[in-house]
């Protein structure tokens, strides 16, 4: 990054109205790997793709259950997820104690606005580090959010974040007409194909770097991970790709190199201090 | 049993030469009866569904069990404040204890966490009278009884709640085969089980103004738990 | 709990005039040299008697009646004691009026700040029903209780709701409720009527909720032939009222010791 005198506290404004640790936040969600979110009328669909820091450990988890009407993706610092998603559990265990109901997704992705918010205000803080895709059902239907390291939060139709994702959100914004009257497993093969999209074209999706989850009318969040994923997997084998998408010499807008990182290929990206999931 | 709490409660009118006196009490007595039977590769717990206060019934309709995995069921009953409180409060941990662990709790670790949740009120206890039933880490049925304040024991069969001290005696005698002479010991099985808590529960209803209206008796195996509802005297 | 006792109050009474530089302090500064125990409400002041509750075809009914008694006194002739939270549920309490309207201003600065979110979620029966079964809860435990029994009706997802929560956070639901002495008059009228036939009308449920209040108030010394319902269908919820009864007290004067 291109450092400069206004980017050593979260606290300092840039002669251009920019808060430069927030947007290095951003950037940490770029680094994680590719996952993507998109909903039906009936269903929320999120699917991942996951990394092996190295040869010898095994794949960092991806999607993380909330309760049982919503769960999140990750693509950023991993163990500043964690704290965020014990808030969120935590949050939806009081609002089930208290008042017998789920939590509506909308409230849920604003108290972590508010959470977010924070330390980008605060001298001597930083920012989460990590971008979420929350998936949802509650009484509106299903939700697809996004949130981020600036404290951002937005109401997607679909979405993907992560490394390389601007091709995932090719594929998305081409078919995004479709998703609405969609059926679960075309829903699904939807997110597979616009994850699949963001790898290189060498690389396949295997039933161990790929996870899926499906959250809807009448059906709580699921995860589906290994074997279980394969059913989905084999569903859009041998398909072509998106012409283009995978390609070694895209870059996607606002992606550097280094945050390509090859999922199958062992030991973290040569300059990546931590553990991006 | 401790019918006091329920008599004294201060909705009551009162006349007479003194000034009427309401004093609070945090506690009430609801009434009902729970029970739990363990067999070789099952459990069988049941509840009656009457909810009562002094002469009152409340409703019909308030089943005493709780089905708190596919394996475990808790029997629940006492002051029904407590009762709300408590399998609340068993409900979060339960989640928390997925989400941390990734599976569901045990039956026995269940046991062991309701104890301590209910000790921890120790000096202002939780009113209520559990009976867990379920299945062990064996696949064995499993009983677990307590106290208000979280004393608790593995057990074969036990019934708690006002008509308790009716249904267990006829439980020893049938399930226990306890003050019978030369009598061969067969195994219970879930049939017998089932038949003999409609038994005790239709003696019971009989002569227990807090027990009556249904029955909803959950039997748990390795396939999970199907719930069968029998019907009680009404009155 | 420390109740002054007849010790304390004599010293209080009887120490020769207040504390020097006593006067010269504000009330409520807390400077004083003796401040008592903290004031709970552990017996209810003005009252209000039963409410009752049952459901029909497609809605619930609830009533209650207008009377707030001081004691044995009628004291104020003109307590609403029902409320509408939104166009799905209704609630209405029995017990201590004040703790009812504090009650019901914390509802309804909730459902203001509610409606600010403008995400279209709303109190439903159920969530109201749930949250004041732990505020009850919650205040017993503190040996601080609000002194009511309390009544929440409505449309859940389409079915009748019927829910009823005492001070000390006994909680239930049920086809019909009554709190208070329509617990013993009127909940047995209502269950025989529900009993024959289970699917009343909105016409029919409010005819045998108008003989439920007749009956009471010929039989409850601290109800009053004025009161209020209110409804809940898919058409909304609406209170009404107030409304009195036909009553007959032509047997009055054949009881014996009615003119002595």
């Amino acid at each position: 990054m291109f450092r400069n005198q206004y980017d050593n506290e979260v606290t300092v404004w840039s002669p251009q109205g920019r808060i430069h640790q927030i947007e290095y936040a951003m950037e940490a969600v770029k680094q994680g790997s590719a996952t993507v979110g998109l909903k039906s009328k009936t269903h929320a669909v999120l699917v991942a793709l996951k990394r092996a820091p190295s040869e010898l450990s095994s794949y960092q988890k991806k999607i993380i259950p909330i309760d049982d009407h919503v769960g999140i993706t990750i693509a950023g610092l991993t163990a500043d997820a964690r704290v965020i998603s014990r808030f969120m559990r935590t949050e939806c265990l009081n609002n089930r104690y208290a008042f017998d109901t789920p939590l509506p997704i909308s409230r849920l992705v604003g108290m972590i606005g508010s959470k977010s918010q924070i330390p980008t205000q605060r001298y001597g803080r930083r920012p989460f580090g990590v971008g979420l895709l929350v998936a949802g059902y509650d009484d509106m239907g299903p939700h697809i959010y996004q949130t981020c390291p600036s404290a951002n939060y937005f109401d997607c139709k679909s979405m993907a974040i992560g490394a390389r994702s601007q091709s995932a959100r090719t594929y998305l914004e081409k078919h995004l007409d479709s998703f609405l009257d969609c059926n679960m497993e075309d829903l699904v093969k939807h997110g597979l194909r616009a994850l699949r999209d963001t790898l290189p074209n060498e690389v396949e999706l295997t039933t161990k770097n790929c996870s899926v989850a499906i959250v809807g009318k009448d059906m709580p969040f699921t995860i589906y991970d290994d074997n279980d994923v394969g059913k989905y997997l084999s569903m859009i084998e041998g398909e072509e790709r998106s012409p283009g998408a995978g390609a070694e010499d895209q870059k996607p807008e606002g992606e550097k190199d280094d945050s390509v990182p090859d999922p199958q290929a062992g030991g973290p990206a040569v300059d990546e201090p931590m553990d991006h999931d | 049993m401790q019918m006091d709490p329920g008599l004294h409660k201060g909705e009551g009118y009162q006349y007479g030469p003194n000034p009427k006196q309401h004093y609070f009490s945090p506690y009430s007595m609801n009434g009902g009866t729970v029970l739990a039977i363990a067999g070789e590769d099952f459990a069988v717990v049941a509840s009656d569904t009457r909810l009562s206060e002094g002469f009152s019934i409340h409703t019909r309709d308030s089943p005493k069990t709780y089905q708190l995995t596919n394996s475990t069921v808790l029997g629940c009953t006492g002051f029904h404040g407590d009762v709300l409180t408590v399998t609340k409060l068993l409900e979060a941990r339960l989640k928390m204890y997925k989400n941390e662990h990734n599976r569901q709790m045990s039956t026995s670790a269940i046991a062991a966490m309701l104890s301590t949740v209910l000790y921890y009120r120790r000096f202002f206890p939780y009113y209520v009278y559990n009976i867990i039933g379920g299945l062990d880490d064996e696949g064995k049925g499993a009983v677990y009884s307590f106290d208000p304040i979280g004393s608790y024991e593995r057990e074969a069969y036990r019934a708690g709640g006002t008509a308790s001290s009716m249904l267990q005696p006829l439980l020893d005698n049938q399930i226990g085969f306890k003050n019978q002479e030369g009598v061969t010991k067969v195994p219970l099985s879930k049939e017998k089980a089932v038949f003999l808590v409609k038994d005790v529960f239709i003696s019971a209803a009989e002569r227990d103004i807090y027990t009556g209206d249904n029955i909803m008796i959950h039997v748990t195996t390795k396939d999970g738990t199907e719930t069968e509802v029998f019907p009680l005297r009404r009155d | 709990m420390a109740l002054p006792t007849e010790t304390d109050m004599s010293l209080e009474f009887w120490r020769n005039g207040p504390t020097p530089g006593g006067l010269y302090n504000f009330p409520g500064q807390g400077t004083s040299t003796k401040m008592g125990p903290i004031k709970k409400t552990l017996s209810p002041m003005v009252t209000g008697t039963s409410v009752l509750g049952v459901k029909f075809d497609g809605g619930i009914i609830l009533a209650a009646d207008m009377l707030g008694s001081y004691g044995s006194l009628a004291r104020f002739m003109h307590c609403p004691r029902l409320m509408k939270v939104n166009d799905s549920t209704v609630m209405g309490a029995g017990g201590d009026y004040a703790d009812f309207q504090y009650i019901k201003s914390v509802i309804e600065q909730r459902v203001i700040d509610e409606e600010c979110m403008n995400d279209g979620f709303q109190y439903t029966p159920k969530s109201l029903f749930s949250w004041l079964t732990r505020i009850m809860y919650n205040r017993r435990s503190r040996f601080n209780p609000l002194w009511n029994t309390i009544v929440v009706g409505g449309l859940q997802d389409g079915e009748p709701f019927l829910g009823y929560v005492d001070k000390i956070g006994t909680a239930f639901k049920a086809p019909s409720v009554c709190s208070g002495y329509g617990a013993y008059i009127a909940q047995p009228i209502l269950r025989n009527a529900l009993e024959k036939q289970p699917n009343l009308t909105e016409q029919q449920a409010k005819e045998l909720i108008d003989q439920c209040l007749t009956v009471l108030h010929y039989r409850d010394a601290r109800s009053l032939n004025k009161y209020q319902i209110a409804i809940v269908t898919k058409d909304g919820a609406r209170i009404e009222g107030p409304i009195s009864s036909a009553t007959n007290w032509d047997i009055a004067e054949r009881v014996g010791f009615f003119d002595e």
